[in-house]
């Protein structure tokens, strides 16, 4: 029997990630729109702060593919420069919930007793909260803004990282190898820091995801409702808004804004689909 | 059997009680006085401590949420700032709206999802199983509110089917009141449904690959009887899960879909008290809703049992 030739692993990875069509598709949606936002810093078709009555609700055209807004702003531009901030309220309050979640569920399962049982009780509380609707409060109280709408979605990214890790590392401590590195000494915030996290780290990155498209959504109706990024700074929620009164007149404005939330969370969402099935075998069965 | 139920009814019990603390304390610090509020900024300072006193504001915190939470366990739930009524009757008023408008949500997601589920898992990777995950897929990453507001733009400006927003009131009748709540419903239901399809869907293949599924094909049983009788039977639990999760999601939604169609139910009632300042009415109808998911939450874990004697144990 000849010999196998040894594919390296990451080189295997690149493979089997062409061969996942909803991991490419999900790739190249999210690639388009980060890189709109990123556009939008240095250059957009048109001045979203431009304010041209002569060219307002136009439909769509060739000058402008989106169309115009009520006070003849164009959509695309603006749709681009909301992207940076719908990506970059999602994006931190992932960085929220993995930062302090992932600790805390890691700290539970290392731990166990009583430790563990009171950060679950305190999980199912938050979890008891509709997120949108704490989401509402949070801003409400605080003052409407980017800022607040990051922390109320963060902090309900908190115990679903939560969850994830202390169940990944619960499956994780019985096994030989984290016993044989108890047996050498480590302790236990060595070992997890070393073995658990890493093992992990591919559920996390699949959850990050699906709380991405979920931050993005939200992101969406906070600003729909009011309570995110305020004017001029452009929103997606926030466009669909002003669409509202005019849907009648000028559809367009409602329609655009909308298929960029759909597209990002797609992407984001097949991008999460892809990975899953990449990085973990056994969740291949659960499709 | 029995120790099992006590400790879930424990455990809820619990979350309640930790629940309505976060509730208070997270509007305790919230600026504003809401005396100050009601007289407004020209009352004099004596008139805002008399009212101050009269509300009872000026007692310990601890004290303020015992009688709150005391007058919440027999169903008083104080009294409206801004309106001068019962927060309980502010509630009924509204949930007449909401309640209806929630349920409508879930039925029409349960009538959609379970069928597509179903006939998805039993045609795995054929054309139609294709399009129903496509679509699915599509309506997660769907905001509701804009759903909302193409549903608008078709049923009610273009074919002039149905009312854009607004509502009429049962006593104009059950029609146009459903009439009314037709659309929210739709626009609320389609993302629940799509994850519920696949849901359905993924437990479905699960179970379909066990061995008493076979057994029972060996044994001469149809496709058919096998799919309804025995496989949908054991693929509940995790659609019972997420029927109970997604009800959390369609209180919450409702606020959303709720300010779409000017209905006036709870929802608008929470974002209306929110601008107002009108705190009791806030932190009633919010730990109301909380209350209402952990008990659902809890029947969902109670009904596991029901369907499946193993859990029992545990």
């Amino acid at each position: 029997m000849a010999p196998q030739p040894t594919i390296p692993e990451t080189q295997s990875v690149m493979r089997r990630a062409r061969g996942s069509k909803s991991f490419m598709i999900g790739l190249a949606i999210t690639a388009i729109i980060a890189a709109a936002a990123a556009l939008s810093f240095v250059w957009t078709p048109y001045d979203v702060t431009q304010i041209s009555i002569g060219d307002k609700l136009k439909p769509p055209s060739l000058e402008h593919w989106f169309g115009t807004d009520h006070f003849g702003r164009d959509i695309l531009s603006m749709i681009m420069v909301g992207a940076r901030n719908s990506i970059a309220v999602a994006l931190v309050a992932v960085g929220i919930g993995m930062g302090l979640g992932v600790p805390l569920g890691c700290w539970a399962a290392a731990r166990g007793g009583w430790l563990d049982e009171a950060l679950m009780r305190l999980n199912d509380v938050v979890f008891a909260f509709p997120a949108l609707l704490s989401a509402i409060m949070i801003t409400a109280i605080f003052g409407p803004g980017a800022v607040n709408a990051i922390i109320a979605i963060g902090i309900f990214n908190i115990p679903v990282f939560a969850r994830v890790s202390r169940a990944g590392a619960l499956a994780l401590w019985p096994r030989e190898f984290i016993l044989a590195a108890r047996a050498s000494g480590k302790g236990k915030l060595m070992i997890t820091a070393e073995h658990i996290l890493p093992n992990i780290a591919n559920l996390l990155l699949v959850q990050g995801t699906i709380q991405f498209a979920l931050g993005i959504l939200a992101e969406a109706s906070l600003s729909y409702v009011g309570l995110g990024a305020q004017p001029p700074m452009p929103s997606w929620g926030r466009m669909l808004f002003e669409a509202q009164t005019m849907i009648a007149i000028a559809p367009h404005m409602a329609i655009f804004p909308g298929l960029a939330i759909v597209m990002t969370v797609l992407g984001l969402n097949l991008l999460g689909d892809g990975l899953s099935d990449l990085l973990d075998p056994k969740l291949r069965r659960q499709k | 059997m029995m120790p099992f139920l006590l400790k879930r009814i424990g455990t809820g019990a619990i979350t309640l009680l930790l629940a309505s603390i976060v509730v208070f304390a997270m509007l305790d610090v919230v600026p504003g006085d809401p005396a100050r509020m009601m007289l407004g900024m020209n009352a004099t300072e004596d008139a805002v401590q008399a009212l101050r006193e009269q509300m009872g504001l000026n007692q310990p915190l601890i004290m303020r949420y015992m009688s709150w939470l005391g007058g919440f366990l027999v169903g008083d739930l104080g009294r409206s700032y801004t309106y001068s009524v019962p927060v309980s009757q502010l509630v009924a008023e509204r949930a007449v709206v909401s309640l209806p408008l929630a349920l409508l949500a879930l039925f029409l997601s349960t009538a959609i999802a379970i069928p597509v589920g179903l006939y998805s898992a039993s045609h795995r990777g054929k054309a139609a199983d294709t399009i129903a995950m496509g679509a699915s897929q599509l309506g997660v990453a769907i905001p509701n509110f804009w759903f909302a507001l193409l549903l608008v733009y078709v049923f009610a400006i273009a074919l002039r089917l149905l009312p854009a927003g607004g509502f009429p009131g049962w006593t104009a009748g059950t029609w146009p009141a459903l009439k009314a709540l037709f659309l929210p419903a739709i626009a609320l239901a389609l993302p629940q449904a799509a994850i519920l399809a696949r849901v359905t869907r993924s437990a479905l293949l699960d179970v379909l690959g066990e061995d008493f599924v076979r057994t029972a094909r060996a044994k001469g049983l149809s496709r058919n009887t096998v799919l309804w009788r025995h496989a949908l039977r054991n693929a509940l639990i995790p659609v019972f899960t997420i029927l109970g999760l997604q009800f959390s999601f369609l209180l919450a939604g409702t606020i959303i879909i709720e300010n779409v169609f000017y209905l006036p139910g709870l929802g608008r009632l929470i974002f209306q008290a929110i601008t107002q300042r009108d705190l009791i009415v806030v932190e009633s109808v919010v730990m109301l809703l909380v209350a209402t998911v952990i008990v659902v939450n809890l029947l969902v874990d109670l009904s596991y049992a029901a369907i499946d004697p193993r859990l029992r144990g545990t």
